[in-house]
């Protein structure tokens, strides 16, 4: 089926999170692999994000375009985070200030904001779940982040490997590619 | 098949952004006698190297991101995203694209210093990297 970047993942990610499957631990991986192939399984039969399901991530982000411009202006210091996981307004708070950005300067031409505005604007999250502005615009401070990540220790943000919630593909070996399902989580010593 | 082409488009994306990754307009050697000319004086790799792991005054040096020792793959200091090395021997796309250089010396030196870095500065930063080998 023909679908747009978003809609088929929007439903995914609104089925899925509100499932059990969420709710084990990394550790019970077998279990929630059922789970999660179950879960997929109705997905499909349902006729809903066939495409995703196909993909085998249950929480596959990545946008069908990704911006060459996105890429190598933001994701020099950060995982490209996959524009779905915020809404509209908390994107354009931070492309409005991108001199200050999380106390560093991440100044742009303006020529080069609007680029990346245009691409990442139609791709905001608009589902539920990421609707709602987070504090500071940050992912990480949305509740779905913090719901999904409750289980995570304080230490294991802080260990050298991890270094910052902000670094998705510490954990999440398949980040980099939008693709943020448990099965692919290693939480690195 | 809607995902394997998907598959096959980001690979030609990815190869294609690889392939241009040389696709510079300058060297490091000719930075730095950009900088140097701006300067009025030679670099000092010495200088930069004192340059590059001192704090001028807010909590991070140039080395908090880019590792005392430049030439590995280090990690942003507040993200952990891992940035490649600037030392050129350790980096064939280092200091290659003018306005790229240019990009990164003002956000950085403003992170690090709170205002932009002199051509002196950068020019001693420079010699310090150019003289790094992996």
């Amino acid at each position: 089926m023909m679908c747009t970047p978003r809609t088929p993942r929007t439903r995914s990610i609104a089925s899925i999170r509100s499932t059990p499957s969420t709710r084990s631990s990394v550790s019970t991986r077998s279990t929630r692999s059922k789970r999660n192939t179950f879960i997929l399984g109705l997905l499909v039969a349902l006729g809903i994000g066939a495409s995703t399901a196909v993909a085998g991530g249950s929480k596959d982000f990545q946008p069908l375009v990704m911006s060459e411009k996105y890429r190598s202006e933001c994701a020099s210091c950060h995982l490209a985070y996959p524009p779905a996981l915020l809404p509209l307004t908390s994107w354009r708070h931070l492309l409005g200030s991108l001199d200050k950005h999380y106390g560093v300067d991440a100044s742009l031409e303006p020529a080069e904001v609007l680029e990346i505005s245009k691409w990442l604007e139609p791709l905001a999250g608009t589902y539920k779940k990421v609707r709602a502005e987070p504090q500071e615009d940050r992912i990480t401070k949305a509740a779905w982040f913090v719901r999904e990540h409750r289980e995570i220790e304080a230490e294991v943000w802080l260990r050298p490997s991890i270094k910052s919630a902000a670094n998705c593909a510490a954990c999440h070996t398949t980040a980099e590619q939008g693709n943020y399902n448990d099965n692919f989580v290693r939480i690195p010593k | 098949m809607f995902k394997q082409n998907f598959q096959q488009l980001s690979l030609a994306l990815v190869l294609c952004v690889a392939a241009n990754a040389h696709a510079g307009d300058t060297t490091p050697a000719a930075q730095l006698q950009r900088f140097e000319a701006a300067a009025g004086r030679p670099a000092s790799a010495d200088n930069g190297r004192i340059f590059f792991t001192s704090t001028h005054g807010s909590k991070w040096t140039c080395a908090s991101c880019h590792g005392d020792a430049p030439t590995k793959v280090s990690k942003h200091a507040s993200t952990g995203k891992a940035i490649d090395p600037l030392a050129p021997a350790a980096n064939p796309d280092a200091f290659t694209d003018t306005a790229r250089a240019d990009k990164w010396f003002r956000r950085n030196c403003k992170d690090v210093l709170s205002r932009e870095c002199t051509a002196a500065e950068k020019s001693d930063v420079m010699a310090f990297l150019l003289a790094l080998n992996p």
